[in-house]
């Protein structure tokens, strides 16, 4: 059965969608309101944001992490910035503006009417931030500093030092404290959603674990709503938090949410490199310092002098030699797969020659150590404390890294997934960047969605599905319920009564290794083939050898793990599945057979421009494809040159 | 490298705990203190024991989830890091390294190294916020906010809430993570409007949640993974004074 | 919340604490000022003395004011010293200072050990209940009482010195943390760490050497 994927755009021209929308949707009266009860689940940027404003309107809500705290969602820790079309410097910025950079930083893949209206709420963003006491950079006369990001040829990041995520999101989850003070939230932290319950079709609650007790609980809502971010850590090594998973998206997709483009995966090109097998994490050095810093590789292969010793005359400044008008300020993906290619003909840099060089130099002898100390301070820290060298001194080594998936559980222009009351918010939707993000846009998105777009949204779903009579309320008492839980115990028994002999890490770091040689950053049918060989093997292996010690009646992060990581070991099947079936090379995704000559991406506008969405058809069988065409009214599809 | 790690291991937080010591061979410089730590755990899973628990989550020093106190310090011997970014090289071979949780009546031990924070969550939600409910704000340059105010907004609001600070403090005091959230917003113009009756119910909080009291030692100040001055919780001071006498309006 | 909640929450333990802190310091300074008199000569020394005796009911109101400051010093100790304990059940195996010094880790030893001081220095100064010598009864012979000889004379003594001037270096320890301290928990000169750190020290140094010089200078024999 396909589905049928009604985007529910509004009509109407591009810029007057979402006034009209919003004029059009349903209401709920304020005395109706505390009859409801809404689940968001995650409490990142898009999370907190969700269950703040939703809690303020006078909703019932339950917040749901996994961390100890709801401040410790991973959009702690964005670093760069927030892109808005405030037009603050001057220097020819709108929203039309942002939303023609985001659509075309995404390579077409996205739906335009989403992308207007993420730039038009852009402003309002900065604004309530503002308003809550984020302390974003400013200049000597008080007002808002900005800086610039790659695919923008205007400054229109705001940024609070390199910890702009964190600023964001202390903002968000301070609003969220505000109404769980209040007792409007309740909050449970240290709580995995396992799995989401149905009901007719539409979504009435979800399955937790306590992961201190390990006791198994029911919720129900009239509403759900995912914000539970990406699945980069389905290659292991990304930069990720240790936490960050599938789970809550990939049962909510078991369940009936058609997942789309799962194959969009941003490598971001500026971590540091991986130094030895043991490596665990792969941490980011902010995209923000490609502003000042530039990026070469020696023009000699295999040059292995210190970088100090090799003359000026000796550098390939590449990315400043290919794409002239942007320079290093090139998209993520184009300037990934640049140093993937200098590398792979043999012209990287440090011990594995996976690496190229950050070179602040110029900016230095330019500014002065100490305007470059004030812009990027913490970020050289954190560099010099994990690579132990002195960033002001040598060059960086960086390399890409798996950073931002763009895919996600598909929603419509209200956010809704395929299963009616089932909300995704944030990185856990796949709507707005198309097959690759700029950056500074993900923290916008995510607080785009939880402030200005869920709250209309969500009330319009309640004012006009939700049920008011407390006597008709779906409760847990509800089969559906029963059998959810049962299938949540039943597969963690099953998980405990492997007792096999190989670690759980073991399994997801070979897992990772799959994903990273076949569905990298460069894919081919071949490589894609092999991975959907390897992956169901590996499957197999892990379901009759894995080892999780202890019980689940307990703390025990090992049976947290090995939930988390059976996911990934079926949600990678259905990536490279996407990956394979999309004959493009497209944003985060390169197919090396779909390539120009000169190495750019080339795109099949005519055969793809759509979302791929697939159904989930039980494990191990092939999942069905259906696609949302993309339509494109107010942007010409060209080739994207950044040079 | 050869370590003799000495950790702490506790079923839960109602039963008794104790250390123990394990031999670790094969560790390398390059790793950082969790890698060592997967490692022993890898371990330990492959002798069929059960592994130590630790909090931990974006490995980048940001999230402020890591927490153990190594060889009698909070997130270990360099200064200004977290658990997370600590790495190996700060050893020596045939080191011997302790490793406890955070000890405070407030931060009960959920499991070995992990421990119970929420009573952090609990003083910011008595009163940690600006009161802006979303929707209706003004422009967002309408208000001008002076260079040195937003940087000192800045310093403060750097806190990860890892709770080193209480910690490593001898008396157990949650003063500088109150310090900084106030310290934070009172710094800010958007703060001014609830600026004492915040840090009136902050405080009050604090003291309920069972924190200690502060000496002015400034332990909290030199374990801080994110340097935050123990001048904020002079300003605290000030602003609670004030609160209590020429602001006590509720 | 109110002034009397507030005296009794973490913060306004401490406050109470610096407050009376700031009037036991002026005490310890202007007692030490005019004690120096013994080295301009009998005559000013005893003509203070007599002074401050001639003032009668404001006397024993300073005096008693004096107690009550004292009396609030300690409460408030003794609560944050409740308070700390309780907050740490179980200790550490192993614990590193970073920044703290043995003044402050030793207030409490310090501060009990001065109370002690302050008995034995009015039993033996003020009531002559402690008279190892007999300088205290000689003294009081006459009318016009003798103080001079009476400090001149148990400084003499090498026990009275001793003791004198361990009390000294305790009450300076004491004081070179709780100065700083002080600064610190009123909210002053928040601007300047470096101002509040070196607070303490020189304003302790300076009546170390201070006090320190009176029965030093006696016992060793350049002022008789």
């Amino acid at each position: 059965m396909a589905f049928n994927l009604d985007s529910k755009i509004p009509e109407g021209p591009l810029a007057d969608k979402w006034t009209k929308h919003r004029f059009d949707m349903k209401l709920v009266n304020p005395a109706n309101k505390r009859k409801f009860n809404v689940i968001v689940v995650g409490s990142g940027l898009a999370g907190a944001s969700a269950a703040a404003s939703l809690s303020e309107l006078g909703y019932n809500v339950d917040c749901f992490c996994f961390q100890d705290s709801p401040r410790r969602a991973h959009s702690i820790a964005a670093q760069g910035g927030i892109n808005a079309a405030k037009n603050y410097p001057n220097d020819g910025d709108s929203v039309r503006r942002l939303f023609y950079d985001t659509i075309k930083g995404g390579d077409y893949r996205s739906r335009e009417a989403n992308v207007y209206r993420l730039a038009e709420v852009s402003n309002s963003i900065i604004d309530q931030c503002v308003a809550q006491g984020v302390p974003f950079a400013r200049d000597y006369g008080g007002l808002l500093d900005n800086r610039s990001f790659g695919g923008a040829q205007v400054s229109r990041t705001f940024y609070a030092r390199g910890q702009t995520g964190q600023q964001l999101l202390i903002g968000a989850y301070q609003a969220l404290s505000k109404e769980i003070g209040k007792g409007s939230v309740t909050m449970h932290t240290r709580t995995e959603m396992l799995d989401v319950v149905t009901v007719d079709g539409k979504a009435k609650g979800i399955i937790t674990r306590d992961l201190v007790s390990g006791e198994i609980k029911r919720h129900a809502g009239d509403a759900v709503l995912l914000c539970t971010g990406g699945y980069g850590n389905v290659f292991y090594l990304s930069t990720n938090a240790m936490g960050s998973n599938v789970t809550a998206a990939f049962r909510a997709h078991k369940k009936g949410a058609g997942f789309a483009n799962p194959c969009y995966t941003q490598i971001h090109p500026t971590c540091i490199p991986v130094s030895s097998e043991h490596q665990s994490k792969l941490t980011l050095m902010s995209e923000s310092l490609r502003n000042d810093g530039r990026v070469w590789v020696p023009k000699k292969k295999g040059d292995d002098r210190p970088p100090s010793d090799i003359p000026e005359g000796e550098r390939d400044y590449y990315l400043e030699r290919r794409y002239p008008s942007f320079g290093n300020l090139v998209p993520r993906d184009v300037a990934s797969r640049a140093a993937k290619e200098r590398c792979d003909e043999g012209f990287g840099v440090g011990e594995s020659g996976l690496a190229v060089y950050l070179d602040f130099a110029d900016a230095i002898s330019r500014l002065g150590e100490d305007t470059i100390r004030a812009r990027y301070g913490n970020l050289f820290q954190m560099y010099e404390k994990i690579a132990a060298e002195n960033p002001y001194k040598t060059p960086m080594r960086i390399f890409p890294a798996v950073h931002y998936t763009m895919g996600g559980l598909w929603v419509d222009y209200n956010l809704q997934t395929t299963v009616p009351g089932l909300f995704a918010l944030g990185e856990c939707n796949f709507s707005d960047h198309g097959a690759n993000r700029l950056g500074a846009s993900a923290l916008m998105q995510g607080l785009a969605d939880g402030y200005f777009v869920a709250p209309y949204t969500v009330s319009n779903y309640l004012g006009e599905h939700g049920e008011m009579d407390a006597a008709k309320k779906v409760t847990t008492a509800h089969p559906a319920f029963d059998e959810a839980e049962a299938a949540v115990i039943a597969r963690t028994e099953r998980l405990l009564a492997v007792n096999g002999k190989q670690s759980i890490d073991s399994f997801h770091k070979r897992l990772g290794l799959i994903m990273w040689d076949n569905c990298g950053m460069g894919r081919t049918k071949e490589t894609l083939t092999k991975a959907l060989e390897e992956i169901p093997k590996l499957r197999e292996e892990f379901w009759s050898d894995v080892r999780i010690p202890g019980g689940d009646k307990e703390f025990n992060a090992e049976v947290e793990k090995a939930n988390r990581v059976a996911d990934f070991l079926e949600f990678a099947e259905t990536m490279c599945l996407d990956a394979l079936t999309r004959e493009e090379s497209c944003g985060g995704h390169f197919r090396e057979e779909h390539q120009s000559g000169e190495g750019e991406a080339q795109r099949d506008d005519e055969n793809y421009a759509h979302a791929a969405v697939w159904e989930y058809t039980g494990e191990g069988n092939r999942p069905e494809l259906s696609m949302e065409q993309l339509e494109f009214e107010n942007v010409m599809l060209t080739t994207r040159s950044y040079k | 490298m050869k370590i003799t790690l000495h950790a702490w291991r506790q079923k839960d937080a109602n039963s008794p705990g104790g250390m123990q010591t394990r031999e670790v061979d094969g560790i390398s410089k390059d790793m950082s203190f969790l890698e060592m730590l997967d490692k022993v755990n890898e371990d330990i899973i492959n002798e069929g024991g059960e592994p130590i628990a630790f909090d931990h989550d974006c490995r980048e020093g940001i999230c402020g989830t890591c927490s153990m106190m190594i060889n009698g310090q909070a997130h270990g011997p360099d200064g200004g890091t977290t658990t997370c970014q600590l790495h190996m090289r700060s050893f020596q071979d045939g080191d011997a390294i302790h490793i406890e949780p955070w000890r405070s009546r407030a931060f009960p031990v959920v499991r070995d190294l992990v421990v119970d924070r929420s009573s952090f969550d609990r003083i910011v939600q008595a009163g940690g916020f600006v009161s802006a409910n979303t929707g209706g704000c003004q422009d967002a340059n309408s208000q001008l906010v002076p260079k040195v105010s937003s940087d000192l907004a800045m310093d403060a609001a750097a806190c990860i809430g890892c709770g080193a600070c209480v910690a490593s403090c001898p008396n157990g005091s949650a003063m500088l993570f109150v310090a900084a959230k106030i310290g934070h917003l009172a710094n800010l113009p958007q703060g001014q409007p609830e600026r004492y009756s915040r840090a009136r119910s902050m405080v009050k909080q604090m003291d309920a949640e069972g924190f200690g009291a502060c000496s002015n030692h400034y332990e909290c100040e030199a374990s801080c993974p994110k340097d935050i001055p123990v001048t904020f919780i002079s300003d605290m001071n000030r602003d609670v004074l004030k609160a209590s006498t020429c602001h006590s309006d509720k | 919340m109110s002034l009397g909640t507030h005296l009794k929450s973490s913060i306004g333990e401490k406050t109470l604490m610096a407050v009376t802190g700031v009037f036991l310091l002026l005490f310890v300074i202007g007692h030490m000022l005019g004690n120096l008199q013994v080295f301009v000569g009998p005559e000013y020394l005893n003509a203070y003395a007599a002074k401050l005796q001639s003032l009668g009911p404001l006397l024993w109101a300073i005096r008693l004011f004096l107690l009550g400051t004292m009396a609030a010093h300690i409460w408030a100790a003794a609560r944050v010293v409740r308070r700390s304990v309780s907050a740490r059940p179980v200790k550490y195996a192993m614990q590193k200072d970073l920044a703290t010094n043995f003044a402050a880790k030793t207030m409490m030893v310090s501060g009990c050990l001065i109370l002690v001081f302050v008995v034995y220095h009015i039993l033996h100064f003020t009531s002559g209940n402690i008279d190892p010598i007999g300088a205290f009864a000689k003294a009081h012979i006459s009318e016009d009482i003798d103080v001079y000889g009476m400090v001149i004379a148990s400084f003499q003594h090498l026990p009275t010195t001793i003791i004198y001037s361990v009390a000294m270096v305790l009450l300076c320890m004491h004081i070179s943390h709780g100065a700083s301290s002080l600064v610190q928990t009123l909210g002053l000169l928040s601007c300047s760490e470096k101002c509040r750190d070196k607070i303490g020290p020189a304003l302790a140094g300076f009546l170390l050497i201070g006090n320190l010089s009176i029965p030093l200078s006696i016992y060793f024999g350049c002022i008789s």
